[in-house]
């Protein structure tokens, strides 16, 4: 059972889908702007991965190799509308409030990524497993984020007012940047290095290194 | 498993994922329909209440909207119509069909919509008494990244707002998209439209003089969104405007709508 439980485990800080290996970073940007949000959000994209996980797995056997991209890509495709329509049927308001980014699980890095690289060699069960490792690794990132976002870019938090903002007569001024999407690219910045500073092991080695400066020579 | 690469494996595979695919989505779509439509429906008729100041969170919306009558205007007239179906009219669809709908020019387009539909929805909240306490209309208009929709309510003198309320925009969150805000909202209530039957409500860039000779027609700015203010204030005064429902309202007032 270690095995599960590593496969579970490992991509939620030793392996973060965001922080390690950068992918799915456009929708981290775009729905981290208030908590509720967030939450559908990592929820919609646990459910789609685990599920493609287990769908490509099941099938891996028979995938042509030719098409085995256009085979993933259906069966996320055809898992994202089927959330998307869950999501206008029981939580409308919220639905509105992602719009696109439900579609754009599609395209998003982590999905397709695990389907590839995991799903396609490893049985169903493990796949599955690692589709929900994953999808709480996005979750661990994308919810900070989103609690710095909206409880100082809003004073908020789930919509609650945690810090009494100025306009409604309360002391605190908010900070503007934090709700548009550039703030999310600083805030995973911090968090790539904070994981990188705990966990060395996680630092690239640089690609090369400069040679050191020689004070030129006077010509002879 | 080389035979996986053979053309005739290629398709049967694709062919047999395509239909297992639709099936599932096709399959949820149908068994999610009802519940989708019927969300949506509650959705507007939820800000159609919120426009008008009338929504109360606590109590059902369906019953709460039982009080609320919906008519189809025609805005060529400026008289009620039964030429559509108010149950199945779509305002923004016939707005996109010639044949339902009129093109306008650029000195009329203020509010930047390229074309207006024929026949409107307009909410009327009647009193015991049968009288109009509340009118509420359809807006919708360009402001920084897309078109705004919402409602703006008006009580029965067909010239004081009651309040306003968008459901649908794209502005920027914190800026423009304070539209929301029920602060800024709550700036609308009492306005007057007309004076002396001129278009006269206008929305401002600050902070409106209470002093001033038009503060009662005049409304708040949003800080830092000056291209979200001025399309709000294009809107308003297209939609109350000659081209808009003022026909219809001027109708309503003596009698003959």
């Amino acid at each position: 059972m270690d095995s599960v439980k590593d496969t579970l485990t490992t991509p939620i800080f030793r392996n973060n889908p965001i922080a390690l290996q950068i992918l799915g970073i456009c929708s981290a940007l775009a729905v981290t702007s208030s908590l509720q949000v967030t939450l559908v959000m990592c929820v919609a994209l646990t459910f789609v991965t685990a599920f493609s996980n287990l769908g490509v797995s099941l099938i891996r056997k028979h995938i042509p190799g030719s098409i085995r991209i256009i085979v993933q890509m259906v069966i996320i495709a055809s898992l994202v509308i089927v959330v998307d329509q869950f999501l206008k049927a029981y939580a409308y308001t919220i639905s509105k409030q992602l719009s696109v980014f439900v579609g754009l699980i599609i395209t998003n890095c982590i999905v397709m990524g695990r389907a590839e690289a995991f799903a396609m060699k490893n049985p169903p069960l493990p796949s599955f497993i690692d589709g929900i490792g994953n999808g709480l690794g996005y979750s661990v990132v994308l919810i900070a984020v989103a609690i710095v976002r909206e409880l100082f870019g809003a004073g908020k938090l789930f919509g609650v007012e945690i810090l009494p903002l100025v306009t409604e007569g309360g002391w605190y001024v908010p900070n503007g940047l934090l709700l548009l999407p550039p703030s999310a690219f600083f805030l995973i910045g911090l968090f790539i290095w904070t994981l990188r500073t705990l966990q060395k092991e996680q630092v690239e080695k640089p690609d090369f290194t400069l040679a050191k400066h020689q004070p030129a020579r006077e010509g002879v | 498993m080389s035979s996986n690469d053979s053309i005739g494996k290629t398709l049967t595979v694709a062919v047999l994922l395509c239909i297992v695919c639709s099936v599932i989505v096709s399959g949820a779509a149908v068994m999610l329909k009802p519940a989708r439509e019927s969300n949506e429906a509650l959705d507007r008729k939820r800000n159609i209440l919120a426009a008008a100041g009338l929504l109360d969170e606590s109590r059902d919306v369906e019953e709460q909207f039982e009080q609320i009558v919906t008519r189809v205007v025609d805005l060529r007239t400026g008289r009620f119509t039964d030429a559509v179906d108010a149950q199945d009219y779509d305002q923004r669809q016939a707005a996109k069909d010639p044949a339902a709908s009129t093109s306008l020019s650029p000195e009329e387009d203020i509010a930047k919509i390229a074309r207006r539909a024929h026949y409107a929805l307009v909410y009327l909240s009647q009193n015991a008494a049968g009288d109009i306490e509340k009118i509420i209309l359809p807006v919708h208009g360009y402001g920084l990244w897309g078109q705004l929709y919402g409602f703006i309510a008006l009580k029965g003198d067909a010239n004081t707002v009651a309040g306003i309320g968008f459901y649908e925009h794209k502005e920027t969150p914190g800026l423009g998209g304070e539209v929301d805000n029920p602060r800024w909202k709550s700036l609308w209530p009492g306005k007057q439209v007309y004076r002396e039957g001129d278009l006269a409500i206008n929305v401002i860039k600050g902070s409106v003089d209470p002093s001033a000779a038009n503060a009662d027609y005049q409304v708040d700015g949003l800080a830092g969104a000056t291209l979200t203010t001025r399309g709000v204030d294009h809107l308003v005064r297209y939609w109350l405007g000659e081209n808009g429902f003022a026909p219809f309202l001027a109708n309503l007032k003596s009698g003959e709508a």
